[in-house]
């Protein structure tokens, strides 16, 4: 679904990632960990579109066609997804305006007629249920006034609404307690199909406890400096991420 | 020739067309208009067309509107066409006692055989021979001619124009529309002057729709005198829609008495040049005065907001805030004023702008004015000037939303604060219609207008 070939990625003259590998497949979920400042979030960032980054070489493709001559929105309408670190707040731009415009927006380019407003409606209270996003959203603009929690579960709601074929959660998992956290992951997990992938970006093994990924990557300086199956982050969790600095080094 | 001579000639312009049309223009008013205009006449000798170097036009060059070749008014209704054949409003669903304006003037067939009894809506003129004791108690009180050319000049020129008087513990449940048409078949300079009377207890919304139904120059210079006497509320909404050869001067004065509450709410859609004055006298204690902006701008379009909250007496609240949308090489000016004298203690003032430019050519100026003589009160002002947020535009995106599309989420968004604050719901919603009709590009001035004249 996605194959990343020798990635490198500046912002601002400086190369953030240095050279990086991958590929996913559909059915399977991956796990990017790594130390802070290692490029997680840029990697991330940079494979939605963000401007910001530079491609300064290598390539991706994303069922097979150059991801990265797309614009954000083209990559999304293609079925990829972020969940950001941070999501914004948009005062002024309601949930419902929001998720029922990006959903005509992808359906348009799909060739699908709107969703009529009672189709909506009921897509929304039932994919809020699975996230347990249980915050009115009808009056309330786009994370404004979300607590922590909710905005991360807002993320997980979006990514429901929108059923995309690859999800990139960067940092899902920061500054949730266990309880919020539990929820995020079993919405991720009911998402789950045969059809889609996931990435998950973390920092922290807890969250795979939850959401348990067929591969665990190890970005550290803009690299992939190991990569193995879900038992790599139980080493990470026992060890931190030293002994891979020394290895490395 | 520098801008200070051209000011000059066109104030001598002034001064020779009032001379040859004074009598035409005295005997075709009330007495009681007439008065006022000597008083004028003097003071705008005195002052002439403010220029750039008045601190309040600094931003915005008058004198560039206001030259040309016009025709001018003196005179009621000058030739009767049927505005009602003409013209559809575009607010269908708004349920309101609808008032048509013809260039200045109050229509002849104005219906309104529904209005609750003891209130009173007519021409100026018309009100000035038939309510002398109210017109005398009000007009001219409030917009002192010693203190800007314009509105010495307006009321120099003054023969018609809406009245409205709501008695006593009086509420009008359909909000009073008054619709402002510019219609002709040259260009024309028109003066509007309005009286609005809110007896103490009552309670009105009023609804301001200015429209140009043809593609002429128009130069307007329109003055409301609001008087909202103790406890009364009043909410005044205007929408702003002419064409991008017009300048639209409006000068606004609210005259507060004790604990009366004031709404003011200004949608610019459209117009060359659009230049607001607010002035608000707050003249007892408990008074509550809004003043809220939107104001959306391309092309070569100048809006300038001003206002000035005085704030005489003790215990009253002023809010207000003007927000700017600026695209290609609009320019606009935020210039607001809040006065404490040193007896309103208590006082709550503030008095924030915020613009979004879209364009690099696209110039706002924005200047807050605090002046406080009182110890014990909260003022706040604050401006802001940017462009759309990047980080949104991502997120936006992001989810499949178009750059397009994004970028009119946005705008909405940053104009939402301001339509938020009208109380009419079907008003509301109208405008929110129209904002984004606005910001999409969409909304053509022509778009109400069944002739079609280009």
């Amino acid at each position: 679904m996605l194959v990343i070939k020798d990635l490198h990625i500046a912002i601002d003259g400086k190369e953030i990632i240095k050279g990086i590998n991958l590929e996913v497949n559909a059915g399977e979920i991956h796990a990017i960990m790594g130390p802070n400042g290692s490029g997680k979030s840029t990697l991330a960032s940079a494979l939605a579109g963000r401007e910001i980054f530079e491609i300064t070489k290598g390539t991706v493709t994303f069922k097979g066609e150059n991801l990265l001559e797309m614009s954000p929105e083209d990559r999304a309408r293609k079925g990829l997804f972020l969940g950001f670190q941070y999501p914004v707040e948009i005062p002024g731009v309601s949930m419902v305006n929001f998720m029922k415009t990006a959903i005509n927006e992808q359906r348009k380019f799909k060739g699908l007629e709107p969703l009529s407003a009672s189709d909506f409606l009921k897509l929304m209270r039932e994919k809020q249920e699975l996230v347990g996003l249980h915050a009115k959203l009808t009056n309330r603009s786009v994370n404004e006034g979300f607590s922590g929690g909710e905005k991360k579960r807002n993320e997980i709601f979006q990514m429901a609404m929108l059923s995309p074929d690859l999800a990139i959660l960067d940092e899902t998992d920061s500054g949730l307690d266990i309880d919020a956290l539990k929820v995020v992951a079993n919405g991720v997990n009911k998402l789950r199909t045969k059809n889609n992938a996931t990435i998950v970006i973390t920092h922290y093994q807890r969250l795979l406890d939850y959401i348990v990924p067929d591969y665990v990557h190890v970005l550290y300086k803009g690299k992939i400096v190991k990569s193995s199956g879900k038992e790599l982050a139980l080493v990470l969790e026992e060890k931190g991420y030293d002994w891979i600095k020394d290895e490395t080094e | 020739m520098d801008s200070e001579s051209h000011t000059y000639e066109l104030k001598n312009e002034f001064i020779k067309l009032y001379q040859q049309n004074a009598d035409f223009l005295n005997s075709n008013s009330g007495p009681l208009m007439n008065e006022f205009r000597p008083k004028a006449f003097d003071d705008f000798v005195k002052l002439g067309i403010p220029t750039t170097k008045n601190e309040a036009y600094k931003y915005t060059h008058i004198e560039e509107y206001l030259k040309g070749n016009y025709e001018v008014e003196f005179s009621v209704d000058p030739f009767r066409i049927n505005l009602k054949e003409i013209f559809k409003c575009d607010i269908p669903d708004l349920d309101t006692y609808v008032v048509l304006m013809l260039n200045g003037s109050y229509y002849y067939d104005n219906q309104m055989p529904s209005l609750p009894d003891g209130i009173i809506v007519c021409g100026l003129n018309e009100a000035s021979v038939r309510y002398p004791e109210i017109f005398r108690m009000h007009y001219g009180k409030y917009a002192d001619t010693a203190t800007d050319g314009l509105i010495a000049l307006n009321t120099l020129f003054a023969y018609d124009g809406v009245f409205i008087y709501i008695p006593d513990k009086m509420t009008i449940e359909k909000p009073l529309q008054i619709i402002n048409i510019s219609y002709s078949f040259r260009n024309l300079r028109i003066t509007r002057r309005n009286l609005i009377v809110a007896g103490s207890g009552s309670s009105c919304n009023i609804v301001f729709c200015d429209h140009t139904l043809c593609a002429h120059n128009y130069t307007t210079n329109s003055l409301t005198e609001i008087f909202a006497a103790q406890d009364a509320n009043i909410e005044v909404t205007r929408i702003q829609n002419e064409n991008s050869l017009s300048s639209h001067i409006s000068h606004t004065f609210f005259h507060q008495e004790e604990r009366s509450s004031v709404t003011s709410n200004t949608i610019s859609l459209h117009g060359g040049l659009i230049r607001n004055n607010f002035f608000a006298r707050l003249n007892g204690t408990g008074c509550e005065s809004n003043h809220y902006g939107l104001f959306m701008g391309d092309d070569n379009q100048h809006i300038a907001n001003f206002t000035y909250i005085n704030h005489a007496m003790p215990n009253c609240t002023s809010n207000q805030l003007f927000k700017g949308i600026l695209d290609e090489n609009a320019t606009g000016a935020f210039n607001g004023k809040i006065y404490v004298s040193k007896d309103a203690q208590k006082t709550l003032a503030y008095q924030k702008n915020s613009n979004l430019l879209l364009s690099p050519a696209a110039r706002m100026n924005s200047k807050p004015h605090l002046e406080i003589y009182a110890d014990d009160v909260k003022c706040s002002h604050g401006a802001t000037i940017g462009s759309i947020d990047a980080e949104a535009m991502f997120y936006l995106r992001s989810r499949g939303i178009t750059e397009k599309e994004a970028r009119q989420l946005l705008m909405y968004a940053f104009a939402y604060e301001i339509i938020n604050k009208i109380n009419i719901e079907v008003l509301r919603d109208r405008i929110i219609d129209l904002v984004d009709r606005r910001l999409r590009g969409e909304l053509s001035r022509c778009n109400n207008c069944h002739i079609h004249c280009q």
